[in-house]
């Protein structure tokens, strides 16, 4: 980066196309939670096609599922325009890598999808599509904000942090969010979102099984996020105060963090109804994307030298 | 190629993301290969199994199932998310969990032999399990091992049939309005649900069997299982809400006829 800023052109449109992108592959991780929220994941029993056809009647749980397919196809044919566009246009050879890379990942998840509905949801594969779509998320958030002007007329490395490392910080967060939704799917699609039905009166379950295991794993992790968000969001407020590319995306995760914790308790206690059921998976989603665009903003703005020091 | 010095702050951490990306990508990704590869190498149990031994006999066992306690008031269920069967059922409609009268005669309980029959080979004929009104028709049902399933959709609107299976391998197939199609089990298995995703109170329940020794209480509550050699045999009853009942041993005498009573309790 830092070596490249007088080369870099932005190109609004590009930009824009890329936040377009973005914001369908959200409303395609909506699509995607209602599909299994509703208990529409086998409605439409057939992949690609949709009861032999481009178009079934739309009617009860084949609403959700063929709608899901639709909204994937259509994220699909975005992300082809996207890359193109971009090896079209820009000059970073890996943005170019990294448009590829999601729509790669866009169609291995199509195929996930496939065969997670002919083989009748192995728990593995639909963890995996879950986690994928996370991925993919994260691949084109990426290219919205390296796209961006305030990205590429940024000053890179004008920033010094203490320890702990803010850059690190961010980075391990993220990580152990998307860890967390990875447990998060397991415990969805493996059946465990009852296992442990009260809240939060008995934290530690009485009895224990593999399913309340991982129902328990998920609220521990929960405890952890929790925990490392919140000094996310501290460490940004003290090293970084003022810096406006820093504290907005770090007060979005502080705020999503909150309405996360409040929807897995609704979870609870509405007996995984499908709003609340669906907007938690929506919002571990935006909180991944909020702590990520965090990350790679310190990355950014934080002095090489203390990365070389300390990564 | 550039030299790890001459990395900027930005490219440092980008290839040590995309390392862990492709680590992230590649485990996974290898993982659910094998297991998909294991699922489409699954044994469809369509091995031969026991070679058929049994014989027909004459004796017959006859009985009744009883709920005791509050019979249950039936839940309504709407058919809103279809307009298609909601026009064939404008209003609420019970569902079929607990089919019980006043006098507790509970409907829809499969009573069949566990133990003491030989192995029979399936009937030519086949059973046939209807979906009309957004319904299955019957609502619970036996066959036996590798006897066919002819399912038929009599509705205009599309709907899939799951089978929920566990012994045997399960299917799901989505028929369209006059589709027929045609299943068999190959294992016996108590019970296995089949339901459609599509209209979510739509669900049926089926066991298989590998004798002909079953039989689904009807609207009195009443069974009978005709056919028996003589021998000694222990039989179950099961209901979709209340489980599996308490097993009953009985002997059987060609020509004569014995009689046992189940019992559910209803909490």
């Amino acid at each position: 980066m830092n070596s490249e800023p007088s080369k870099i052109e932005f190109h609004p449109r590009t930009h824009r196309f890329a936040v377009i992108v973005m914001g369908c592959t959200f409303l395609l991780l909506l699509a995607g939670a209602l599909v299994t929220s509703t208990g529409s994941s086998l409605s439409v029993p057939d992949w690609p096609l949709s009861y032999g056809t481009l178009f079934p009647h739309m009617t009860g749980g084949v609403i959700f599922e063929h709608g899901h397919r639709m909204i994937a196809g259509t994220v699909s044919l975005l992300m082809l325009g996207l890359a193109i566009t971009l090896q079209r246009v820009e000059s970073r050879k890996w943005v170019k890598t990294l448009a590829w890379t999601a729509m790669g990942a866009v169609i291995l998840q199509a195929v996930l999808g496939g065969v997670t509905v002919l083989y009748h949801l192995p728990t593995p594969v639909s963890v995996g599509h879950a986690g994928l779509a996370q991925i993919f998320f994260c691949l084109v958030t990426t290219l919205a904000v390296v796209t961006s002007k305030s990205w590429i007329t940024e000053t890179p490395g004008r920033l010094t942090s203490s320890k702990p490392f803010l850059p690190k910080l961010a980075a391990v967060t993220v990580g152990v969010i998307y860890v967390q939704i990875l447990i998060g799917a397991l415990t969805r699609h493996s059946g465990a979102g009852l296992a442990m039905p009260d809240f939060p009166p008995a934290f530690v379950p009485s009895e224990w099984s593999p399913l309340v295991l991982i129902h328990f794993c998920h609220r521990v992790g929960a405890l952890v996020v929790t925990g490392l968000v919140s000094f996310l969001v501290y460490r940004v407020n003290t090293v970084a105060a003022g810096e406006e590319s820093l504290t907005r995306p770090a007060i979005a995760a502080g705020f999503l963090l909150w309405l996360q914790l409040f929807l897995g308790m609704m979870i609870i206690v509405t007996e995984k109804a499908v709003i609340p059921t669906s907007v938690h998976v929506i919002t571990g989603a935006a909180l991944l994307a909020s702590t990520l665009i965090l990350t790679l903003r310190c990355f950014q703005l934080f002095r090489k030298e203390d990365l070389r020091q300390r990564i | 190629m550039v030299g790890p010095k001459s990395l900027t702050a930005f490219q440092l951490f980008a290839r040590r993301s995309w390392m862990t990306f492709k680590i992230f990508l590649t485990v996974p990704l290898t993982t659910m290969l094998i297991l998909s590869a294991g699922c489409a190498s699954k044994s469809n149990n369509s091995g031969a199994g026991p070679v058929p031994t049994g014989k027909m006999g004459t004796g017959l066992i006859q009985g009744k199932v009883i709920l005791t306690g509050k019979i249950p008031d039936p839940v309504m269920i709407r058919m809103d998310a279809d307009p298609l069967c909601r026009a064939q059922h404008p209003g609420p409609m019970p569902d079929e969990s607990v089919v019980a009268d006043a006098k507790g005669d509970l409907a829809n309980v499969l009573v069949y032999v566990q133990d003491g029959a030989a192995v029979y080979a399936p009937p030519s004929t086949p059973v046939t399990l209807i979906q009309q009104g957004c319904r299955y028709s019957p609502h619970v049902f036996g066959v036996q091992t590798r006897q066919s399933i002819e399912i038929f959709n009599h509705d205009p609107t599309l709907h899939n049939v799951h089978a929920m299976a566990v012994t045997n391998d399960g299917f799901n197939v989505g028929q369209t309005q006059d589709a027929k199609s045609e299943k068999s089990f190959s294992q016996p298995e108590v019970p296995i649900k089949i339901r459609c995703d599509i209209h979510g109170w739509m669900k049926c329940y089926l066991g298989v069997f590998d004798h002909p020794f079953f039989s689904v209480t009807g609207k009195d509550g009443a069974f009978k299982i005709t056919g028996l050699p003589a021998g000694a045999y222990t039989l179950v009853a099961w209901q979709e809400t209340y489980g599996f009942s308490s097993p009953q041993k009985v002997n059987v005498q060609e020509g004569q006829t014995q009689t046992i009573n189940f019992t559910f309790s209803a909490p």
